[in-house]
């Protein structure tokens, strides 16, 4: 560039940074109130109900609470609390879930991207992938049983057809709604395909990959349960069988109200990483 | 240099853009185009860019029929609003141009940042594009352009968003960019008749519709072009007053 001194003067980009950020936090912890009283309320109220009735099948939560502590958080300090029952139900559960996930992701967004990108592979596709995604995934599994037997393979592969479609179909959605004008941007500034797709499509598609990816992430959740349920050696699932058979419904609850967090936290850290990576991503906001 | 011979276009809902263009261009010199809104000025350098493929005639560069993207180019589109990624910070958008010069990750940065004080954006850099006014953006999308130092540079409508003032500003470091190593072709639509006179060494009518090319008139005037002095130069009165003719009365 030359060495002219600046065209326009200092624009008015003030630092109203330190502003929003305060009251933001304030407006926060407010939300946070906010949401979590009625919460509150309502567990309080289980409590009373429950220990009013007195009714084996519905134990008061405090009760279901300290089942769970016995059961997975009594461990030692160094493995932060977790007992071998602990390791024995999350391990399994928590791997086939990401894993299933983690693959899902991957084919849902290297598909999604390559079919959106064609015309001709969208239009080829597009009935087929309608399809897929209308077989309720759950349908598969006595498949997947007769395919892989009990066990690892048949979980991972329930949950990756379960997951794959929300991440496909809406990749395949952000990219064909890529603005033209960013994909002729890249081409004018002589951009290859590779730095076209890594740079530009992926990132101009990237919200709707994102909710893709939570949706996903739901559905792993679910099938995770559902294939455990069908039978299977460890896993929370398998918690679920014995306290069944066991006839124990507060180990039941426990493990219910055990997966009920776990989805609420995956969907928590998800939200987080989100806002970190793509927050930015969306267009003016107030 | 660039060669457009008997240049036309039917866009697919069969409308006719453009017809029977004829337009050579030196390599080193400022070509502006002006016409009415909707002759095919965009249509134009959409072709000469290689991003639209015409239906008629051909564009040459260096003798080389332009059938894809020709290296060297940059563009800045009329559309600015759309042609900056949001996702990326100001500078960044600049920097990512960069990476094909070969020019190390510091380096971008540096570039990015620099030319960007040239346009009057350093206060900038760090923001997303959609915390930008939209003149700022059209400045941030000069700045990309101008740091690729292109041969060939492309500019549709380039200073409609900014004040007065600032669009001098912006013409004279056009006027400096240009003269810098290197030398740059640039084809650069306005609609602004004094400016088209003010920064190019020729100006190149079109009317529609189909754009055909109407007048083409040599810029003669003294070399380092000055805001007050060239503009009351009489050539300039003449020739503003010739263009503004042609444009009016097709
Ligand atoms: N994609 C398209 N499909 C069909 N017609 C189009 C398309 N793009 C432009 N046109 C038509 O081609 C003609 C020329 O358009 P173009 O954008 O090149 O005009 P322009 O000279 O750049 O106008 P302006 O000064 O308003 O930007 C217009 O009549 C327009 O309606
Ligand atoms: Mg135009």
């Amino acid at each position: 560039m030359t060495g002219k001194e600046g065209v326009a003067g200092k624009e008015g980009v003030a630092s109203e940074a330190g502003k929003v950020g305060l009251a933001g936090r304030a407006r926060a912890v407010r939300g946070f109130v906010g949401r979590i009283w009625l919460a509150v309320l309502l567990l309080a109220l289980w409590e009373a109900a429950a220990r009013a009735a007195g009714d084996l099948y519905f134990p008061p939560p405090t009760e279901i609470a300290s089942t769970a502590r016995e059961l997975w958080w009594s461990g030692p300090a160094s493995r932060l609390f977790l007992s071998d029952k602990a390791l024995d139900d999350f391990g399994p559960s928590l791997t086939h879930l990401l894993a299933g996930w983690a693959i899902a992701a991957a084919v849902g967004i290297a598909a999604g991207v390559a079919i959106g990108l064609s015309r001709v592979l969208f239009e080829l596709l597009d009935p087929v992938l309608q399809l897929g995604r209308a077989i309720p995934p759950p349908t598969l599994i006595p498949f997947f049983l007769v395919v892989f037997g009990l066990g690892t393979e048949m979980q991972v592969a329930t949950i990756v057809f379960g997951a794959v479609w929300p991440v496909l179909l809406n990749t395949v959605e952000g990219v064909r709604g890529v603005e033209p004008l960013y994909l002729d941007t890249a081409r004018a500034f002589g951009f290859g395909r590779a730095t076209r797709i890594l740079r530009v499509v992926l990132p101009a598609a990237a919200p709707r990959t994102a909710a893709g990816l939570r949706v996903a992430l739901g559905f792993a959740l679910i099938l995770m349960v559902i294939a455990e349920l069908m039978g299977a050696g460890g896993g929370i699932g398998a918690h679920l069988n014995d306290a069944e058979r066991g006839f124990l419904p507060t180990e039941l609850w426990a493990g219910i109200a055990l997966l009920g967090l776990i989805g609420y936290l995956l969907n928590g850290v998800f939200l987080l990483v989100e806002r970190r990576l793509i927050g930015h991503h969306r267009e003016r906001q107030d | 240099m660039l060669e457009i011979k008997g240049l036309g276009h039917r866009y697919a809902d069969g409308h006719r853009a453009l017809t029977g263009i004829d337009l050579g261009v030196e390599r080193g010199e400022l070509v502006c185009l002006v016409g009415p809104s909707g002759c095919g000025k965009s249509t134009l350098l959409r072709c000469v860019a290689g991003l639209l493929r015409p239906t008629e005639g051909t564009v040459t560069l260096d003798g080389n029929t332009v059938d894809r993207v020709p290296d060297g180019l940059a563009v800045v589109f009329q559309d600015y609003t759309r042609s900056l990624f949001p996702w990326l910070t100001v500078r960044d958008n600049v920097a990512l141009v960069l990476r094909r010069r070969g020019l190390g990750r510091r380096e971008r940065r540096a570039a990015a940042e620099e030319a960007l004080a040239a346009v009057g954006l350093a206060d900038a850099v760090r923001k997303y594009p959609w915390q930008l006014s939209g003149g700022m953006q059209q400045r941030a999308a000069i700045a990309r352009a101008l740091a690729y130092r292109p041969s060939l540079l492309l500019m549709d409508e380039p200073f409609g968003s900014v004040d007065a003032q600032t669009r001098e500003d912006l013409e004279d470091l056009l006027l400096t960019v240009r003269g810098g190593e290197g030398g740059m072709t640039i084809l650069l639509v306005t609609h602004d008749i004094d400016e088209s006179v003010y920064v190019g060494d020729r100006v190149v009518v079109l009317t529609g519709a189909p754009g055909t090319v109407h007048t083409e008139l040599r810029v003669d005037l003294p070399a380092p072009r000055d805001q007050i002095a060239t503009r009351e130069h009489p050539a300039f009165v003449a020739l503003r007053a010739e263009v503004g003719r042609a444009v009016r009365r097709p």
